[in-house]
């Protein structure tokens, strides 16, 4: 009756949500009573699965000949491995909303997704976000079976000092799509993922000034993001765009620049834990929903804090 | 082309939301519906495929009778038919059995549905019916070119892209990048006019099992009142966030 998480790896290195699903796998386990074990597709070294240990999974099973991608073959390992599992858990990405809402159909089990809760019982029932993130549903699954999928950055990590065994697991079949390639931006860190978001609108008046919005994401370590106009315009990539339309934001901090504050721009973000807003305007909508505000031109604004924070990085 | 668009329709973006009936409902009461933002690149990018390779284009929404307006409104953009599944959509599970069966009875090369609904925002039903209907799936679909009876496809992945071919038919997940944002149509008056005459059947549902319920919703917490920093001050703004909210 194991629980079973699915750990996503990109180019066979995890990320802080994998081992984020793998803590809140491992707190359902002991409302449960039993164990946590994570499943790892595509090909990743053993080094590197070890960390699983550390976050509650006493086995990893690996199945490094698959594309995640290819949804057909990924549920049909998860099938074959969840027949002794009430509960499989991954985390809320584009991939594995693929994979969950087919292994949910093969399973017969319910599928909720964008959870922020662990279910306190053995009948499942968990808080999710819902109509973009302007309230929280309380939901429960009514089969015996439940996939949940776990937003990213809404449970935190949580280290057990514990190790996990090895299975490696072949599996030759492979569905009907074909794989032509992926183009990604190196070193870029993922804006749902990011601790910290620094977002841009048309505030700044141009692509040619968000110089100062990536140094600043730079020395904070932080994820670039920006509003809705603005790449609709073309200033930025359609991948930066946050909100209700476009990627969810749940950072610890969130720091909007030249962004008035629309109801659509705030359903995407206002989950973060703290944001700052720079704006000329002091009725912008967005100093509503902020925890700090300054009122000022960001040309000036945004360069002073630059400093000022490699000042105390330093 | 035969192709199937499914349209949920939504609470309009800018408005509040609140619950009724012991916060167990949502309420309605003065809400404006809209096609769901994300089924609206899908339906434009049907209309632009059946433009350049003939065929048809069918939108399917389940719902109560509450939805026909919306319906009534991508029959305007140009939709040629549309079908209602009377049945409320609570539930992935249920919804996509029911556009699944309209599916395996009817006979389609591509099926778009949106990358999640703006409500619920469950994000299933693509898939689902893909695992139904035993086609291939693409989710998070940012580019979509058909040649003869295959597809090229982009898929987002986080901080990239892929890029996948497949047969027809398939079932893809939509997103602004299907089309562009510039590129949306709206309906005019000649195609308000027309959508009044075009056909909307509507089926009953055939089972309405459903996998998970609601028990109840909550407003996420107002939040506090924002501190104000001076702009001449930025120093102090860094101070508070390293010393006081402890974020950097
Ligand atoms: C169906 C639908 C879905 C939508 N979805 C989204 C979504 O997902 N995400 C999203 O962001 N929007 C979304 N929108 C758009 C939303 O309604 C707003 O139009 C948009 O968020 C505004 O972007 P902005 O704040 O960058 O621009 P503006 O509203 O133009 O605001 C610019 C701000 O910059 C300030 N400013 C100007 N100069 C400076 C300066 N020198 N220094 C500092 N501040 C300055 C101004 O005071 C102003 O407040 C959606 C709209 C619709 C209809």
């Amino acid at each position: 009756m194991s629980v079973l998480v699915y750990t996503e790896s990109w180019n066979g290195i995890f990320r802080k949500s994998s081992f984020e699903t793998v803590s809140y796998a491992s707190e359902t386990a002991k409302v449960l009573g039993t164990d946590v074990i994570a499943v790892s597709l595509e090909d990743v070294s053993d080094d590197e699965l070890n960390k699983l240990g550390n976050y509650g999974a006493t086995k990893v099973i690996s199945v490094p000949n698959i594309n995640k991608g290819d949804s057909q073959s990924a549920a049909k390992v998860f099938l074959d491995l969840s027949s002794d599992s009430s509960v499989i858990i991954c985390s809320n990405t584009y991939t594995s909303k693929m994979i969950a809402p087919r292994l949910s159909v093969k399973m017969g089990a319910a599928l909720l997704t964008n959870v922020i809760s662990v279910s306190e019982g053995s009948d499942i029932q968990i808080k999710r976000k819902s109509f973009s993130t302007k309230a929280i549903e309380t939901a429960k699954s009514n089969t015996e079976k439940t996939i949940l999928c776990i937003a990213p950055n809404s449970f935190g990590l949580i280290e057990t000092g514990g190790s996990c065994t090895i299975e490696k697991i072949d599996f030759s079949e492979s569905g009907s799509l074909s794989f032509d390639g992926q183009e990604t931006a190196s070193g870029k860190i993922s804006i749902s993922e990011a601790e910290i978001v620094v977002s841009g609108g048309r505030g700044l008046k141009g692509p040619e000034n968000w110089g100062m919005i990536e140094e600043l994401a730079d020395v904070l370590g932080a994820a670039t993001a920006c509003s809705k106009p603005v790449s609709d315009i073309g200033w930025r990539p359609h991948s930066e765009h946050v909100g209700q339309t476009g990627i969810t934001v749940t950072s610890d901090l969130y720091i909007a620049i030249g962004i008035s504050g629309a109801i659509q721009h705030l359903a995407g973000v206002n989950s973060s834990k703290v944001m700052v807003v720079i704006n000329t305007d002091p009725e912008a909508p967005f100093f509503k929903a902020a925890d700090y505000g300054i009122v000022g031109d960001a040309f000036e604004v945004v360069p002073h804090l630059i400093e000022e924070i490699k000042k105390l990085k330093n | 082309m035969n192709i199937l668009v499914c349209i949920s329709s939504v609470p309009d973006t800018t408005s509040k939301i609140n619950f009724t009936e012991n916060n167990t409902k949502f309420d309605a009461n003065g809400i404006q519906f809209v096609i769901n933002p994300y089924d609206e690149f899908g339906l434009t990018k049907a209309m632009m495929l059946k433009e350049s390779t003939g065929g048809k284009v069918t939108i399917i929404t389940v719902g109560d009778t509450t939805v026909e307006a919306v319906m009534r409104k991508a029959l305007a953009i140009g939709a040629d038919q549309a079908v209602r599944v009377n049945m409320n959509a609570t539930d992935s599970f249920s919804t996509a059995t029911e556009i699944s069966n309209y599916i395996t009875q009817n006979s389609f090369d591509l099926i778009i549905a949106g990358r999640e609904s703006t409500d619920y925002n469950g994000g299933a039903v693509g898939g689902m019916i893909a695992e139904m209907t035993d086609l291939p799936f693409v989710n998070a679909c940012i580019g979509l070119e058909v040649e003869g009876e295959s597809a090229k496809l982009i898929r987002e992945i986080d901080g990239g892209k892929e890029m996948i071919s497949s047969s027809l038919p398939m079932v893809i997940g939509g997103q602004k990048g299907l089309v562009q944002e510039s590129e949306l149509r709206i309906p005019n008056m000649r195609g308000i006019m027309q959508s009044r005459t075009k056909p909307l059947q509507v089926i009953e549902p055939s089972s309405n099992t459903k996998n998970t319920s609601s028990v109840n919703f909550e407003n996420p917490e107002a939040k506090g009142s924002c501190r104000m920093v001076d702009a001449s001050n930025v120093s102090e703004l860094v101070d508070l966030l390293h010393n006081e909210a402890k974020i950097i």
